[in-house]
């Protein structure tokens, strides 16, 4: 049985972590506001992109002198695993989640005799990974100095991708990420990126391609090429934002129900601690009465 | 026919500009070119340079940005561009941060021994096109310095 003390002890600081969690709830609220917005921002961007994207490549995939970029190289064996994480934990299941689904890739394609190389973006899941595959672990972009995500952190880990591709590093690049759903449901996603895939585009809003009206200056070729290796930096910072977003929406429902635990952790600890303190004083009672009895 | 259209200038970050505009000057990689209500409709790639955009009243406003490049339609023009800024907002500061760019693209594909000259062709075009547009607006291209 725990002393009066120990108990007030124990209260109190179970009142100072539900002020921390409780803190740092807000904190991630505000936060994912911000990254929410940064999101939506980022939004026509992609949209345009993908629909110029979905018309060009419709007409390209077919001819021979496609670009490796949408064609490939010709063979599958070779893959790597962008993994995106955040850099800090305390957000529930997010970090562990997008780890679980690119272990579980990584492990059927090591089943079926590929060959899987990874990239990590985030400390968390390079801290995560690096037990089983850390001799696969071929890069590492550090974005813990980064306090707004820029479109200049996704080019540059697009350009390291790129270049990793040209120099035959892969055949087949794909990222791994959480999609914002909401405050409390994180979406881990998968989403090849190299060789590119035809963006899903509403029946109707497709532009471009063999059958349309656009003209190309220069030609159809030289716009894809320029705009592959464009798009590619645009799914990582799209990626990269919807990230940021289920980072603080993850840690807000955690911190949520921390704080709503230490709750009632508070609540079970005064009953205690007021239990206790009646029981001693009914025992000093007694003690008093039944010594004036004796006399 | 309607006498203006709509411009959409888009950067990954954001919408920068959404305005009805008579006419939009466009730096294109093939040379200029100047888009106006009813164009053929035509996807252009851009280089470095200089977007003049002239509204309903007839006042012109300039931008500059970085390549990319616009979807012309009937009715709109939409470019999308990796940074673009007013011409007024164009600090020298920010001239610097885009020469840095290209400048350090220009190292990068000169080391690539893989890379065709093409590549490095482009490359160089990049960093000229980036200069010119500076010296255009007023800037010093020189002030940019690259850590190596």
């Amino acid at each position: 049985m725990p002393s009066l003390k120990d108990l007030k002890n124990r209260i109190e600081s179970v009142k100072n972590t539900r002020k921390i969690t409780k803190a740092m709830q807000m904190v991630a609220a505000a936060k994912l506001r911000r990254a929410q917005e940064a999101a939506e921002a980022a939004r026509p961007y992609a949209e345009r992109m993908n629909a110029v994207m979905s018309g060009l490549t419709a007409g390209a995939q077919g001819s021979d002198n496609a670009p490796r970029l949408l064609a490939g190289t010709g063979s599958d064996d070779r893959h790597l695993l962008v993994v995106m994480t955040a850099e800090r934990g305390l957000a529930g299941g997010f970090n562990s989640s997008i780890v679980k689904l690119a272990r579980h890739r990584a492990e059927r394609l090591r089943a079926a005799g590929k060959q899987v190389e990874i990239l990590t973006v985030g400390k968390k899941g390079r801290e995560q990974l690096k037990r089983d595959y850390g001799d696969r672990l071929v890069h590492h972009v550090d974005l813990s100095e980064v306090k707004r995500i820029a479109y200049g952190n996704a080019r540059d880990i697009a350009d390291e991708i790129l270049q990793r591709f040209e120099d035959g590093g892969f055949d087949v690049a794909t990222i791994f990420y959480n999609r914002f759903e909401s405050v409390i449901s994180q979406i881990p996603t998968e989403q090849q990126i190299i060789p590119a895939t035809v963006p899903d585009v509403a029946e109707g809003e497709a532009m471009g391609g063999a059958d349309s009206q656009y003209d190309y200056e220069p030609g159809e070729e030289a716009i894809l090429a320029d705009l592959l290796p464009r798009s590619v930096a645009t799914q990582i910072f799209a990626a990269l934002l919807e990230n940021a977003a289920s980072e603080q929406g993850a840690r807000m429902s955690a911190m949520d129900n921390a704080t709503r635990n230490a709750g009632d952790m508070i609540d079970r600890l005064t009953t205690e601690y007021n239990r206790s303190r009646q029981a001693a004083i009914t025992k000093e009672l007694i003690e008093i009465i039944s010594g004036a009895e004796a006399l | 026919m309607a006498d203006t259209m709509q411009f959409d200038l888009v950067s990954p970050e954001r919408r920068l500009v959404s305005v009805p505009v008579r006419e939009v000057r466009l730096p294109g990689t093939d040379g200029d070119l100047s888009a106006m209500p009813g164009h053929a409709p035509v996807i252009v790639n851009l280089r470095p340079g200089m977007v003049v955009v002239v509204d309903e009243s007839g006042a012109e406003a300039e931008f500059a940005v970085t390549g990319g490049f616009a979807e012309i339609n009937n009715n709109s023009v939409s470019l999308l561009a990796e940074r673009g800024h007013a011409r007024g907002e164009m600090t020298q500061a920010i001239f610097n941060e885009m020469m840095v760019d290209a400048i350090r693209r220009r190292k990068i594909a000169e080391e690539k021994h893989s890379a065709g000259e093409e590549i490095v062709a482009a490359a160089v075009k990049l960093l000229a096109d980036m200069e010119a547009m500076g010296t255009h607006i007023g800037l010093d291209p020189n002030q940019a310095s690259v850590p190596d």
